[in-house]
């Protein structure tokens, strides 16, 4: 029908979150109610990414973009913009606090991102496979199974130079000829759907926005390896797309494109849902096939790799969910139109979950090669509140720091490992003036050494001296020595430990030892934490001068520590003092001073 | 050695295999690596894993006790702790860290008076931290039984925990 609109609803986590099946059934009534029934359609897709904004509606054709919607704001979408055909301005997304931006393709957020992985996420209904199909689905499964051989699948991946989205970069058309080439009848595709940076969701969203992709994608790769049987090992935290995931299975095996003979032809293929149970070691590839045999999941030393001995000793192809969305589409475009995308070491885009202290987080795909300036600034749309930038983390545990100087440096692989960082799964998270430095890496080092899986002990035990020492200078009784002794530690358990969780615990540390020495200096030498964070080094004083006596900050004292009476300056018992600064929020007439 | 076992079973408590887990287990028992898509539906139904029920499975998927209690005690999501009535966990994945999870955690500690990781002693509510639970967009980010609570302040606490108790 030539005037059909659309009306599309997130109905990813995040947006979920916010109740958002009330909206969808709000805006139902109200098209109903209108009698629009016939022309408009209201649809729920998956994640749209603007996540600081949702809920999210966008209205297609005219692809017009509601911000923080809210049930109570149905109506005004349906008789404002749908029946007397004008934008609703209060709820478009307003960026410069002067120029409504309906559209959008007018949003910052969305203008510099090219949508590859995400290319369904916001678009279709997840639960739907017509609507996949629709969008081109399962044309490449179909391209692959009737016109190519395996060696010509690698040789595309090989000229799209897709290199693995889960962390390690390794090429993956290498990974799926070394696999093709082993000689057994049993071989396995996984997908590493473990996602355990903690602080990032790129993984998660793909699932539930576009879990069809995933399928088809792991299909291909098991006509290429030469193997029958799929599993996708997927966090059981994660129970929205795990829903999602099994629908879709059931409903590939409905159309005939999953299971005996696909698509009429001699291939066969089976997928099955294996649920983690909150560890990071699983997400590295030997410890996730200990997991999946029902082991605890201890990583081995490699090689032998997966691609030669992995689940149940068979040969194995493990991939990242971004890995597999990026591959329908190469099938369909071709590798060298990848190519044509990102940076000379690194092709085709990249998903991260922009989060932390900048104004727009949420998820976005940008090019390799973009400039991490680039992504805080212009699609973040720069810090919250006005504050100074200080450092942007990527790569999560297992990356670094990368300071203000560094902002123009092009995300790749190398680039990215030159600054001490890694470009890791794809958390980014923003910090500013209030952060600090030493607090984070605390914070980091601290979730590694509890996710050691104990086996080997440079990871064990190096992890745990790291943090005594970097807790020791959080408190004001670090010494120089203790950054030498620190960077020594770092360099041997990079080298020694067994699996790449040991092998990065340090590089949180190596990267502020690095790019922030003023900053831990300050700490070392003048027992001071400029950012107020490390709360052994801060104290709380009420100033005699400016407190009136009003007893608001004792009201409000956890521990009881402040004394005075009524109408008199009151003092701060620092011996019982736990630094919460709830007396400094509780002060109206900054009495309180945090030194 | 399996009378000797499920003599100590029966001494360990009193909760069982309902008839729908042992069909689910009876049904995962031919396929190698069940142990853990086993306590899985286990936990999802008694919310926690009884020490009883542990021993069980072991009996009834042949494997030694030892090697189901290595498995629940290696990954975080399995406990052996009965939950409270309603669940409360805290984000404390990088985001919600740096926008003042910890925070929500002590304030939650000062209004319902027990610690992070343990159970009001009316059994009413349950607080944990918890990694990352892919709402980093809204942190700092709690659940209550699953429902996501997001943009919070400590103010907000008292308010989502009048929702719940009681019910
Ligand atoms: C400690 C650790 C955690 C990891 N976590 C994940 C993860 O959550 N998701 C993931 O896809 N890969 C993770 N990896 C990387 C995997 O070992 C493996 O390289 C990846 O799944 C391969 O897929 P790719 O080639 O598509 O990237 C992790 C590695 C290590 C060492
Ligand atoms: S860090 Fe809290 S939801 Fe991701």
């Amino acid at each position: 029908m030539a005037n059909q609109k659309y009306l599309l609803v997130c109905s990813g986590e995040s947006c979920d979150a916010d109740k958002n099946h009330l909206l969808q059934e709000a805006l139902q009534r109200e098209v109903a109610a209108s009698g629009l029934g016939a022309t408009v359609q209201v649809v729920k897709t998956g994640c749209f990414g603007f996540c600081a904004k949702g809920p999210v509606v966008k209205i297609l054709p005219e692809e017009t973009l509601y911000v923080e919607v809210q049930p109570s704001d149905a109506a005004a979408i349906v008789q404002e913009h749908l029946v007397a055909g004008k934008p609703v301005a209060r709820l478009c997304y307003d960026q410069q606090q002067s120029k409504l931006h309906a559209k959008l393709e007018d949003i910052d957020f969305y203008q510099k991102q090219v949508r590859i992985v995400l290319r369904n996420c916001g678009v279709i209904d997840p639960d739907s496979i017509d609507e996949y199909i629709t969008r081109d689905g399962y044309v490449a499964l179909e391209k692959v199974l009737f016109e190519m051989t395996p060696e010509d699948v690698i040789t595309e991946l090989r000229k799209s130079d897709l290199r693995g989205r889960g962390g390690a970069g390794f090429p993956t058309w290498r990974k799926w000829e070394f696999t093709r080439q082993v000689t057994n009848p049993e071989k396995y595709v996984m997908c590493n759907a473990d996602e355990g940076d903690p602080g990032a969701y790129m993984d998660r969203s793909t699932l539930e926005g576009d879990p069809h992709s995933i399928l088809e994608a792991m299909m291909i790769a098991g006509y290429t390896c030469g193997s029958s049987k799929g599993i996708i090992y997927i966090r059981a935290e994660y129970p929205l797309a795990i829903a999602r995931l099994k629908r879709a299975i059931r409903q590939a095996k409905e159309y005939g494109l999953m299971g005996d003979q696909v698509l009429g032809t001699d291939f066969c293929f089976d997928i099955e849902i294996r649920l983690g149970a909150g560890a990071f070691v699983c997400g590295e590839e030997t410890a996730l096939i200990a997991s999946t045999e029902g082991s605890r999941g201890m990583p081995r030393p490699r090689p032998p790799f997966p691609a030669v001995k992995g689940l149940w000793d068979k040969p194995t192809v493990i991939n990242n969910v971004e890995t597999y969305a990026s591959i329908p589409v190469i099938i369909m475009k071709g590798g060298d139109w990848y190519a044509r995308i990102g940076t000379e070491t690194s092709k085709g885009t990249k998903v991260f979950a922009l989060t932390g202290k900048v104004k727009n987080s949420g998820l976005i795909e940008v090019p390799m090669g973009t400039t991490l300036r680039e992504i805080v600034f212009g699609i973040g749309g720069g810090i919250i509140g006005g504050k100074t930038f200080k450092a942007v983390q990527t790569g999560g545990p297992s990356g670094g720091l990368i300071p203000e100087e560094y902002l123009d440096t092009p995300i790749d692989y190398e680039n990215l490992s030159k600054l001490g960082s890694i470009v890791g799964s794809g958390g980014m998270i923003v910090m500013d003036e209030d952060d600090c430095v030493l607090d984070v890496t605390k914070f980091y080092l601290d979730f590694s050494v509890d996710e050691s899986c104990g086996k080997c002990a440079p990871c064990r035990i190096g992890g745990k001296t790291l943090l005594t020492l970097l807790d020791r200078i959080s408190k004001g009784t670090g010494t120089e020595d203790d950054l030498a002794h620190m960077k020594q530690l770092s360099v041997a358990m990079q080298r020694a430990s067994l699996c790449g969780l040991g092998q990065t615990t340090p590089n949180p540390v190596l990267s502020i030892i690095r790019h922030f020495e003023d900053e831990l200096n300050n700490h070392i030498q003048d027992r001071h934490c400029p950012a107020g964070k490390c709360t052994a080094l801060v104290r709380f004083e009420i100033d005699p001068e400016a407190c009136i006596g009003c007893t608001v900050c004792a009201r409000r004292c956890p521990v009881n520590c402040i004394a005075g009476d009524r109408k008199l300056p009151h003092v701060i018992d620092q011996e019982r003092c736990v630094k919460c600064g709830a007396c400094l929020e509780a002060c109206k007439f900054n009495a309180v001073i945090k030194s | 050695m399996s009378e000797e076992r499920s003599q100590v079973a029966g001494s360990a408590g009193d909760e069982k295999l309902t008839p729908e887990l042992v069909a689910f287990v009876e049904e995962w028992k031919p396929q190698p690596g069940n142990v853990i898509m086993v306590l899985h539906q286990v936990q999802e139904h008694f919310g926690y894993i009884p020490r009883s029920v542990a021993f069980e499975v072991a009996e009834r998927l042949d494997v030694p006790v030892a090697k189901v209690y290595g498995v629940i005690t290696f990954y975080h999501f399995f406990r052996m702790v009965r939950p409270g009535r309603h669940s409360i966990a805290v984000c404390m994945g990088t985001a919600c860290y740096l926008k003042g999870g910890q925070d929500l955690i002590n304030e939650l500690e000062m209004l319902l008076g027990c610690s992070n990781g343990s159970v009001t002693d009316d059994g009413e509510f349950g607080i944990e931290a918890v990694r990352c639970i892919g709402c980093c967009g809204l942190a700092p980010v709690l659940t209550v039984d699953g429902e996501v609570f997001g943009n919070l302040t400590a103010d907000d606490l008292p308010g989502i925990l009048a929702q719940y108790r009681g019910k």
